[in-house]
């Protein structure tokens, strides 16, 4: 199979360009584009797991990543300007880290609480779940 | 008629599978709205479609920047065509007419 010249909408012309690439889960890797080919499969070089909660986001280093072209959303160039503009604040990566973990304890916590009030309301009106 | 002209000069077999990237280079330097599957909607001019409806944008704007805090920094961007929900064109740019003649006669083609 040959394919036209067009193939990957030329995301050659990206090669060594500093990038932002978000994945499939949500992660946003960014470094420097080394490979792609025509199923978006891409090699980043000094990459960096860019964490964002809140108004505050932090780099984890990952150094040289492969990512399989299937779990790619998007890659966008880094405009500098607009970056200092940002109201974000850059913190530690252990900081970051740290307030990802108490992001996500307690985001579990509201669910829970979510899944207890439907509990409770089930028991209390059971009526309503006898017409289903 | 731009679209007519490049289902004409591409062959027959290829025109069967790249009536919409045909389509889609017709609004290269239009604004369309992309919606992905994860819910973000990137707006932006449209810059290059591949065969896998692969696209790229340029002067991009996102709705719900609070919530994608990581692309105010983005001014142009590759979107693979995979993770892609919809495309929100221009109308104003759209023949529907001239499109369904285009199916039309690629059923023609097929049958024939």
């Amino acid at each position: 199979m040959s394919l036209p010249p067009t193939a990957t909408a030329s995301l050659v012309e990206e090669v060594d360009k500093c990038l932002i690439c978000v994945l499939r889960d949500g992660r946003k890797l960014i470094g420097y584009l080394r490979t792609v080919d025509q199923f978006a499969n891409l090699v980043f070089q000094d990459a960096v797991e860019r964490i964002y909660v809140d108004d505050y986001y932090g780099d984890i280093q990952q150094g040289i990543v492969i990512v399989r072209g299937e779990n790619v959303v998007l890659l966008g160039e880094l405009d500098a300007e607009s970056a200092q503009n940002s109201k974000l604040t850059r913190v530690s990566a252990a900081d970051i880290l740290q307030r990802k973990q108490v992001q996500l304890e307690e985001r579990k916590k509201s669910e829970q609480e979510e899944r207890q009030r439907r509990l409770t309301m089930q028991r209390e009106q059971p009526d309503i779940v006898d017409d289903f | 008629m731009i679209l007519l002209s490049i289902l004409f000069h591409t062959n027959k077999s290829s025109t069967i599978k790249m009536l919409f990237t045909s389509f889609f280079k017709t609004l290269v330097g239009k604004t369309v709205v992309v919606e992905l599957k994860n819910d973000l909607s990137i707006q932006g001019t449209l810059t290059s479609v591949d065969q896998f409806l692969n696209i790229k944008l340029d002067d991009i704007t996102v709705g719900n920047v609070d919530k994608y805090a990581h692309m105010v920094s983005v001014k142009n961007c590759f979107i693979r065509g995979s993770v892609i929900r919809y495309i929100q064109l221009p109308p104003e740019h759209v023949d529907t007419q001239l499109l369904q003649d285009a199916t039309r006669r690629e059923a023609g083609e097929k049958s024939a």
